[in-house]
């Protein structure tokens, strides 16, 4: 199983850098919290009803994701590593799985733990609290997956980040709609399990062809 | 007959090809808007409840129409440029992106007018209404995505993968959007008319939809044929074509 080692020494490698590099996972979190933190001055009255913390918290998370992307390919194309991805014997897909996961490891899970905390800041009831945890556990990865792929196609590109934000967020919108729609039924007490259902078959659906589309995308932007 | 086709795969001679198709397809589509446009404004009766107002319905419905089947021309041949290297494909899928986007802002343009005297407003977060924006920020992003990079063939391929995530990304967006509207505000999803249409307003109806669908093609030809000269600017051919022609300013 060589190939599955070479996916476990990129997971091991991206998870080394992004640690060292802290701006990288911290930089993100730290907009995802004045993001949040935007909504009470703009509401005026300084105080953000409940009904509307896992609108904010998605929205939140959706933005801090997106701008979190751009550094899954950045420092591999500059230095030129990505070439030898690609021309590496393994395969592709499942390389570029290794990358998603690394991301999702690195830029995701702080902002999710940092997300239970600010929504309970913020008044949400426990029950939807765990709802909307859930909801993003089982939605983000999907946010990693599509996010590589759409990294893929902008790698390198003027004005790449906002070009990658343009692609990629009507294709997270499905996303979006059902974690906040789930924490939205959780907190009036009704049943969450068919977006829960809908979140599961998207994250399934991302992991098994996104890497594939990701890997197309990117052979594209390297040839 | 396989050569045949090999043939008008070269893009030389699709060029060919589309010169003499285009202007019977324009031809036809002038026929056929005329004809629906008579049949749809004049002859077609007023609707017991929406009035004269219902008539917008025949640039509306075929403009919705051809925005998605816009979408599954672009994606269909970035299939064909990426999987088969069609060089064809990749300029197809190019000319299609803006015509598309064309036709899915008519159809959001028509439908706000036709909400404002029926619904009472300009715009409402209906399932379909969302859709249909939604396809028009896949359609602009495709387009942002090819004016990014410069190299054209790497810019179709990077184009032809985006449009086959969107493929399957629009189901995915429609029904979710779907489930997303009936849970918010059933109220506001307002059916329009009775479920079955009078054969006199159905009539006009079906001929614009078809003329819309010629003019598609005519323009997509037009189109194609202006991205194959810009495409195969450095050939013999195209100099030789320009040359000839008294418009050299098409490549420049």
């Amino acid at each position: 199983m060589n190939f599955m080692r070479a996916a476990a020494a990129i997971l091991q490698r991206d998870i080394r850098r992004l640690l060292r590099r802290r701006g990288q996972w911290t930089q993100p979190l730290m907009f995802f919290v004045m993001v949040v933190v935007l909504f009470p001055f703009a509401l005026g009255s300084g105080e953000i009803t409940a009904s509307i913390v896992p609108a904010v918290v998605w929205t939140a998370m959706l933005l801090a994701t997106t701008l979190s992307l751009e550094e899954i390919f950045r420092s591999d194309f500059d230095d030129g590593s990505l070439d030898q991805l690609a021309l590496s014997p393994h395969p592709l897909p499942l390389l570029l799985l290794a990358k998603a996961i690394a991301h999702w490891l690195t830029a995701l899970l702080p902002l999710i733990l940092m997300a239970g905390a600010l929504a309970r800041a913020l008044n949400l009831a426990p029950t939807p609290l765990w709802t909307l945890l859930v909801t993003l556990l089982l939605g983000t990865p999907v946010f990693s997956l599509v996010g590589t792929l759409a990294s893929a196609l902008t790698i390198g590109l003027r004005g790449g980040a906002l070009l990658l934000a343009l692609i990629v967020m009507p294709l997270y919108i499905p996303v979006l709609i059902f974690g906040a729609g789930a924490v939205n039924n959780a907190a009036l007490g009704l049943p969450t399990s068919g977006e829960m259902f809908f979140l599961a078959g998207l994250a399934v659906l991302a992991a098994t062809l996104a890497p594939f589309a990701a890997a197309a995308g990117l052979r594209s932007r390297l040839s | 007959m396989f050569a045949s086709w090999h043939k008008y795969a070269s893009l030389m001679h699709f060029h060919a090809l589309s010169q003499r198709v285009s202007p019977w397809c324009f031809g036809l589509s002038a026929v056929l808007f005329a004809a629906g446009l008579i049949g749809g404004l004049g002859l077609a009766p007023t609707d017991y409840q929406q009035g004269e107002s219902f008539r917008i319905i025949y640039v509306h419905v075929p403009s919705a129409w051809l925005s998605m089947f816009a979408y599954i021309v672009m994606a269909t041949a970035g299939a064909l440029s990426l999987i088969w290297k069609v060089k064809l494909g990749e300029v197809i899928a190019r000319a299609c992106a803006p015509l598309g986007a064309s036709f899915t802002a008519l159809a959001l343009v028509t439908g706000a007018l036709w909400g404002k005297p029926m619904w009472g407003t300009w715009w409402a977060w209906d399932a379909r209404l969302t859709s249909e924006l939604l396809l028009l920020f896949l359609y602009l992003g495709y387009i942002a995505l090819q004016a990014a990079i410069d190299d054209r063939r790497a810019a179709a391929r990077a184009g032809a993968v985006l449009a086959l995530v969107g493929v399957v990304n629009i189901p995915i967006i429609h029904y979710s959007v779907e489930w997303w509207s009936t849970l918010h505000q059933p109220a506001t999803i307002t059916k329009l008319g009775a479920p079955s249409i009078a054969t006199s307003m159905l009539i006009p109806l079906l001929l614009m939809a078809f003329a819309s669908q010629v003019f598609f093609f005519a323009v997509l030809l037009v189109r194609t044929r202006c991205e194959i000269l810009e495409f195969e600017r450095h050939t013999q051919w195209v100099k030789a074509l320009v040359g000839r022609s008294s418009m050299p300013t098409v490549i420049a």
